[in-house]
């Protein structure tokens, strides 16, 4: 028994240890929060088309005749980080031929009109969401914020916050290959 | 005593001070109830904060959709779950139990049953050992010996 004792310092070192070096792994963020939605079906929805914008309305129908895998993308005019991000979406949809719907949310209608004009409209699809009630279903937390839909209306991958930067890019880059909504070059 | 009830009057309109006016039911019965399950809610915003105090825009939105739902009938347990359902478990502030969470909700009384039992066992055994008051046999042959032969050395 005093032998085992003698043991204990080490170990309950070892399970710090073992939790600090969980804690302190760069590559975790604290404030990643795990999606319900994930491997779900993507949520019911039904958003009208932006007032003064050609691209039609997004409901969730529009997931039921799909031919490859789409990104979902919620922005707003009101939102900075999203104007930085606009760049990478309309590359995706441009270079890689990816489709891409948008959900407009608690936006003014002319407000985003004007973005859009300003910047180009990459999207497909653009559902007004005036009171966030589309945002609440897609369990978002802020704008902007990405999702990834497969052929089958099924939610593959979430990502929060814009897709700016070398680091996040890739990141995103990569789901978007493994899901099959853009075509890898060479 | 009237001081402190004034005191805790006054204290009594700030406590809700993330609640807007226009999101308030006109049926006490409801309103009293929104309160009760927007306590449970997290803002996933502000991350430590439940969706009753927090001025976090989501927040406003969950707490309006809140007091929709109720207006509609549904129970509290039903809001919940359809809030569950679209943000998971991070926003129920209180954690559910489940195979997962296991470990989060027995670590502490079972750390705290370890802990009891190896100071009972620590207690108990220091209790139990007897303090030796007498000398043992060959001890008190040894004593004998070193005295008697003090004994020859000094006193004669």
């Amino acid at each position: 028994m005093k032998r085992i004792l003698a043991f204990a310092p080490l170990v309950i070192a070892l399970i710090f240890g073992g939790f600090f070096l969980w804690g302190l792994n760069p590559d975790r963020d604290p404030n990643e929060i795990p999606s319900a939605l994930i491997s779900q079906p993507a949520p019911n929805f039904d958003l009208p088309a932006v007032e003064g914008l050609e691209s039609p309305g997004f409901s969730r129908s529009d997931f039921d005749d799909l031919d490859k895998t789409v990104i979902v993308n919620v922005f707003a005019s009101w939102c900075v980080p999203c104007r930085a991000e606009h760049a990478v979406l309309t590359s995706f949809v441009e270079q890689d031929g990816a489709r891409l719907f948008g959900i407009n949310y608690k936006d003014k209608p002319e407000d985003a009109v004007e973005w859009l004009e300003n910047l180009g409209n990459p999207y497909e699809r653009i559902g007004a969401d005036f009171n966030g009630r589309a945002g609440i279903e897609w369990g978002i937390s802020g704008v902007p914020e990405t999702f990834i839909v497969g052929e089958d209306g099924t939610v593959i991958y979430r990502f929060v916050g814009p897709v700016v930067g070398d680091a996040q890019y890739s990141k995103f880059h990569t789901a978007l290959l493994a899901a099959g909504a853009i075509e890898g070059q060479n | 005593m009237r001081i402190v009830f004034i005191v805790i009057l006054s204290l009594f309109p700030f406590a809700g001070l993330a609640v807007e006016p226009d999101e308030i039911l006109s049926d006490p019965v409801l309103e009293e109830r929104a309160r009760v399950i927007s306590k449970e809610l997290r803002c996933v915003v502000c991350k430590n904060q439940d969706i009753d105090s927090s001025n976090a825009g989501v927040a406003r939105d969950l707490r309006l959709l809140v007091r929709e739902r109720l207006v509609t009938g549904d129970t509290n347990e039903e809001i919940l779950a359809y809030i569950q359902a679209r943000y998971g478990d991070f926003v129920l502030l209180k954690p559910p139990f489940k195979p997962e969470t296991y470990l989060l909700w027995f670590a502490p009384p079972l750390l705290a049953l370890i802990s009891i039992i190896i100071g009972a066992m620590v207690l108990f055994k220091s209790r139990n050992r007897k303090v030796r008051c007498s000398l043992t046999a060959s001890d008190e042959k040894e004593v004998a010996q070193i005295l008697t032969a003090f004994g020859t050395g000094d006193n004669k």
